[in-house]
């Protein structure tokens, strides 16, 4: 279970370019739970997903952590509980190294002083399989020569090759192409039913934030606005979204990206 | 030059080569594999020659190559310390190091800035003894350099395959994928600039020995000079596993003295050497460079021929 208690965080502080980028924000997270975030550009989302990740340490408040208090705690360590996704699919491998030798790195298993063995070889060969991309037989090429797709796959494996208490997915397929991003989002679904994980996921894509998961917060000025799951949530339409975001903050939803989305999809119906 | 001048001369740039192999080698473990630029190579090559002699006079042969190695882990561990926990730049902090143990190895000389090992017992003299009267009695110099160089890159080889080693590869590679394994880059930093500086010291002691003789300039421009030699090196090798860039550093290293023995036969004055070295290390970096924006350049003068002011793209 993750809890957030009244998190707050400044940047620039007594600056004029001060920003709050997350205003005495509050959450809590069960087990299992797959929650899908949305809201406009400078919202707050990826900044909570650095405070939860411990990419900064935060002005206030408390992070819990399956009853550890993290609030402190560096971010190489807390990445032992915490998996974590980013848009640029270079970000989670080491681009000179081979898919084994990074695969081994985020297994982190064995001593430091331990070669990487037919065993664990094995092992990786049967998890890469499972992405049906050919690359158990590309172990010992370099990470650099995958295309984004491949390498967010493997990104997404090595995450979740020691199943975290918490998965965070920030638009981890936004800067992929269609088919790659579809199917990243499929092993994505996957990987997190198997392993029962729970799992927060930033996405632009309202379809896939009503589609994928059990709860679907909205952010604003650095806090949630709107959170709804069950039944709420299962009779939503993306109007209705765009709606309830107008209705709350005041104005329209201002995601570019997001809008262009919604006029395509709304075309296509 | 006829053949018969050839052998000595080979002879002393495969000597000089490979003991400056040693530090390209530790450049190959901070530079290439930890993407640190360590700049304080140079104050402690000449701490590592420091250390060796004044334990090598005090009558410990074998002692000295340890004492040297374990003073180089030492300046290795406060550089990065330095970089890693006190948010100096990293730079900085080999600078800052090396001015320090200016001072410093004047002290450890007994505040002398020149030591002499004419009548010191050394390993290069142990192996002169016991190679005399043979063929290759000349060979001593080579040998224990041709063993320390093997022996490093041996190590190299196996311990950037382990875990340890490929978390250091990665945190040159991508600290922030080292982080989400788990692994705090502030360690791997610090691990690997305390092997790559126990090299270069091992470096500076084995010349200060073979020579007899250590000043305090032994070390100056090392990492210049070390540099260049790992670029030749890398240009020769840039594919090929671990194990084969570690031995393209040190043919880099027998390559660069080669020529640079070469060109003192043709009359070069031996005060050259850094300023090839600089050369050298400058063509390497900006080459690649300026190939990449060729295309750029060629448009902009095509633009200019055609009476177009190209200025402004070229410089976007």
């Amino acid at each position: 279970m993750l809890k957030l208690s009244h998190v707050s965080k400044t940047f620039n502080p007594g600056t004029v370019n001060a920003k709050q980028a997350l205003c005495d924000l509050s959450l809590t997270v069960d087990d299992g739970d797959f929650i899908t975030i949305i809201g406009a550009n400078g919202a707050g989302k990826s900044t909570l997903f650095n405070a939860i990740a411990g990419s900064f340490i935060t002005d206030s408040g408390q992070i819990i952590l399956d009853d550890t208090d993290i609030t402190l705690m560096p971010e190489h360590e807390r990445a032992r509980r915490i998996g974590r996704l980013f848009q640029d699919p270079m970000r989670g491998t080491a681009a000179g190294m081979t898919i084994e030798e990074n695969l081994t790195l985020a297994a982190g298993k064995g001593g430091w002083l331990s070669h990487i063995d037919r065993r664990q070889r094995e092992e990786f060969r049967e998890i890469l399989s499972r992405l049906d991309m050919g690359l158990e037989d590309r172990m010992k090429q370099p990470m650099g020569l995958l295309s984004g797709g491949q390498r967010q796959a493997v990104t997404l494996l090595m995450a979740t090759i020691n199943p975290p208490s918490l998965l965070l997915l920030d638009e981890h397929t936004a800067a992929l192409d269609p088919a790659a991003a579809d199917k990243v989002l499929k092993i994505t679904r996957e990987v997190v039913e198997k392993e029962n994980l729970t799992c927060l996921m930033i996405t632009h894509n309202m379809q896939s934030a009503l589609e994928l998961g059990n709860r679907t917060l909205m952010m604003d000025g650095g806090d949630i606005i709107l959170d709804v799951s069950g039944e709420d949530r299962d009779a939503m339409t993306m109007q209705d979204l765009l709606d309830r975001f107008k209705n709350i903050s005041g104005k329209a939803l201002d995601n570019d990206r997001m809008l262009l989305m919604h006029e395509k999809e709304g075309g296509k119906q | 030059m006829n053949l018969a001048d050839m052998g000595p001369l080979l002879q002393t740039a495969l000597e000089l080569g490979l003991f400056s192999a040693l530090t390209v080698l530790a450049l190959y473990l901070s530079y290439s594999m930890l993407n640190v630029c360590d700049l304080s190579t140079d104050g402690c090559f000449t701490m590592g020659a420091c250390v060796g002699a004044v334990v090598a006079i005090s009558g410990h042969p074998f002692l000295s190559i340890i004492a040297a190695m374990a003073v180089g882990v030492l300046s290795g561990f406060i550089v990065a310390i330095l970089q890693t926990k006190m948010g100096v730049e990293s730079l900085l902090a080999g600078i800052i190091v090396n001015t320090g143990w200016y001072s410093l190895n004047i002290a450890i000389m007994g505040n002398a800035s020149l030591l002499n090992m004419n009548k010191t017992e050394t390993v290069f003299t142990k192996l002169k003894d016991i190679l005399a009267g043979t063929f290759i009695s000349d060979a001593y110099r080579l040998i224990i350099a041709l063993i320390a160089v093997t022996l490093v890159v041996i190590f190299l080889s196996l311990f950037l395959r382990t875990r340890l080693g490929l978390a250091i590869r990665a945190t040159g590679n991508n600290p922030d994928m080292v982080k989400s394994s788990s692994i705090n880059p502030a360690f791997t930093t610090i691990v690997g600039l305390c092997i790559s500086n126990s090299f270069t010291a091992l470096g500076g002691c084995l010349l200060a020995q073979s020579q007899k003789s250590v000043n305090i300039d032994i070390g100056s421009g090392m990492v210049t000079i070390a540099l260049a030699s790992l670029l030749i090196g890398e240009a020769v090798m840039s594919k090929g596993g671990i194990t084969l860039r570690a031995v393209g550093a040190v043919v880099g290293a027998f390559i660069f003295r080669l020529v640079y023995t070469i060109a003192l036969r043709f009359h070069m004055p031996a005060y050259m050497l850094k300023l090839v070295s600089s050369i050298i290390v400058i063509v390497a970096i900006s080459g690649p460079y300026f190939r990449k924006r060729l295309p750029l350049i060629k448009r902009s003068l095509n633009l200019k021929k055609q009476g177009i002011d190209g200025e402004g793209s070229a410089d976007a």
